[in-house]
């Protein structure tokens, strides 16, 4: 009961993560109909922006949750730059294109990415220095650590805070907008250009954020960090309904849990054939029966309004 | 009575089609002026090319004596042109009230700043433009719809709140493409009464259509296109008269 316990919570946590990194795919999907597989770095190049300020500050005396915060703020400016730079030179030459054109572009720059980022910080693996107390809380049998409480927490209000944005507020009506139609939206005065400038912004911070708390958690970073994390948090927009922000947040924490659960039990429900290092394979044999099964995801349907 | 819209010899072709040729024409200011003309004369290309969804391929439009500018149709909202179309386009999945202020956009200035800190001031211009949109869904008589998805609205109300947000953006003209097509006797009288009171309340209005009775007991001056081209100008009577009209409408091999 207590393993049971303890994969949730590892696997909300971790869904958490899955799911600020997939809204970021989402919001472009919902906007553009691109799908940005570049976005995978975008969080990569957030948890090493994060960790090289975080280590010019390690030795300096400041507690740890302030270096944190510092390396979370360093780190937001470079993604949105990256996000909107990527959008500029990229995307949007591309915006009449057929699709797969964008398609295949954002593999490239995804891979600009990865090796601008091998210039700068190298090939190896980065050790993420600890920041927070790694005492865990006793929650039921489970335990859950401060690093994990904080990556809810914040998961938590920033998608609190994406939906109120989106919902609530003249950016977000025009951003609705836009997704809907945006030849429509120019005509009643929006300039559709800036929002998908800014949609791409804001999805590159929440990649940031992303970033950042996933390296604290398993205390590592490099440079091709962004690709299987990416991948996943696709899997998971697909799985809610891709273009659907509710759809992002619950898919990504389904599948975090699947993956928890999934690895957490295979061992013994195959009698030890395959263990947890088949913990990827969870994600992708999700894609293939929501790709069978569902196509449009669990809270899909704008996907019809769109083909 | 001072001009507000001037066209001069506007051109627009597809491929080999001529879409419009050489077509000028004026429209003062508090007027109703009516665009007529066969299918195909090229009524919608000339609204499609004056809120910018097309460029022109030869001549000017004039706003208040200043070009409209060039590039993306929210400048040429911003400027003062709004309209409705002939196959509706309502945000669908919006509701009715956010479709209205969709079109407060150009007049509003709410920051990314403001839209995530949510300060007093962004507040307050939220709440203004919720006031105005529910103003304006009074105004075309469908407030009491103000909750409920676009999509789900019925055919004469999504008429009605396309004028909505189109009046939302606070036009000097509003072009009205066919708003009355699929409308029965008792909705187009009732949409005659609403357009004759937004031109009553200080907005020019362009229309766009095809029953001629409501044409013609509406408008103070009436174009007539045909193959693109500017067949007649003049007040309605005269307009039903001119030979060249009665043709293209009847056809010209015939007799």
């Amino acid at each position: 009961m207590e393993i049971l316990l303890q994969q949730i919570v590892n696997g909300v946590v971790l869904g958490a993560v899955y799911a600020l990194v997939a809204l970021g795919y989402t919001m472009v999907y919902g906007i553009l109909g691109l799908i940005n597989f570049a976005h995978g770095e975008v969080v990569m190049v957030g948890a090493l922006t994060a960790l090289t300020a975080i280590n010019l500050l390690v030795g300096s005396g400041l507690p740890g949750p302030v270096i944190l915060l510092i390396g979370i703020l360093a780190a937001a400016p470079v993604c949105l730059a990256v996000g909107y730079l990527m959008e500029r030179i990229a995307y949007r030459p591309l915006r009449n294109a057929p699709r797969l054109a964008p398609l295949i572009t954002a593999i490239g720059v995804s891979i600009i990415l990865q090796y601008l980022a091998v210039l700068i910080w190298g090939r190896s693996y980065h050790a993420y220095p600890e920041l927070l107390p790694t005492a865990p809380f006793d929650l039921f049998g489970a335990r859950i650590t401060p690093t994990q409480i904080l990556i809810l927490v914040l998961a938590t209000l920033t998608m609190v805070g994406l939906l109120l944005l989106v919902h609530k507020t003249r950016l977000g009506r025009a951003m609705r907008a836009t997704a809907e139609n945006p030849g429509i939206a120019r005509l009643m005065g929006v300039d559709t250009d800036r929002i998908v400038s800014i949609t791409f912004m804001l999805g590159s911070v929440l990649g940031a954020l992303a970033g950042v708390m996933v390296s604290v958690n398993y205390s590592i970073a490099h440079y091709q960090m962004g690709f299987i994390l990416g991948l996943k948090a696709f899997t998971a927009a697909v799985l809610g309904g891709i273009g659907n922000l509710g759809g992002a947040m619950v898919g990504g924490i389904l599948l975090g849990l699947i993956e928890a659960l999934g690895s957490g039990y295979i061992g013994d429900l195959t009698g030890g054939v395959f263990g947890s290092n088949y913990r990827d394979v969870f994600a992708f044999f999700v894609l293939i029966l929501v790709l069978i099964f569902r196509p449009s995801g669990l809270l899909g349907e704008k996907l019809a309004d769109r083909a | 009575m001072s001009v507000l819209l001037e066209a001069r010899h506007v051109g627009k072709c597809f491929g080999g089609i001529q879409a419009l040729q050489d077509v000028s024409l004026t429209i003062n200011v508090g007027e109703i002026y009516g665009l007529i003309g066969p299918n195909g004369a090229g009524k919608t290309t000339f609204f499609n090319v004056l809120t910018g969804l097309y460029p022109k391929d030869s001549g000017a439009i004039l706003l208040k004596g200043s070009p409209l500018p060039l590039g993306s149709p929210h400048l040429v909202a911003e400027a003062g042109i709004a309209r409705t179309f002939q196959n509706i386009r309502l945000f669908a999945n919006m509701t009715a009230l956010e479709n209205v202020m969709v079109g407060r956009h150009a007049r509003t200035r709410a920051s990314v700043i403001g839209a995530v800190l949510h300060d007093r001031r962004t507040r307050a211009e939220e709440s203004a433009i919720e006031q105005r949109a529910i103003q304006l869904l009074h105004y075309v008589g469908i407030a009491d719809r103000a909750n409920d998805l676009a999509r789900h609205l019925p055919y004469g109300d999504q008429r009605r709140l396309e004028i909505a947000r189109a009046l939302a953006t606070e036009p000097a003209l509003l072009a009205l493409d066919e708003p009355a097509a699929g409308m029965n006797a008792t909705e187009t009288a009732a949409l005659r009464t609403l357009i004759d009171g937004i031109r009553v309340d200080g907005i020019t209005v362009l229309l766009i259509e095809h029953d001629v009775k409501l044409v013609m007991g509406l408008c103070d001056r009436v174009a007539v296109l045909d193959y693109g081209e500017k067949i007649a100008e003049d007040i309605p009577e005269r307009v039903q008269s001119n030979p060249k009209v009665i043709e293209a409408y009847l056809g010209g091999g015939i007799g």
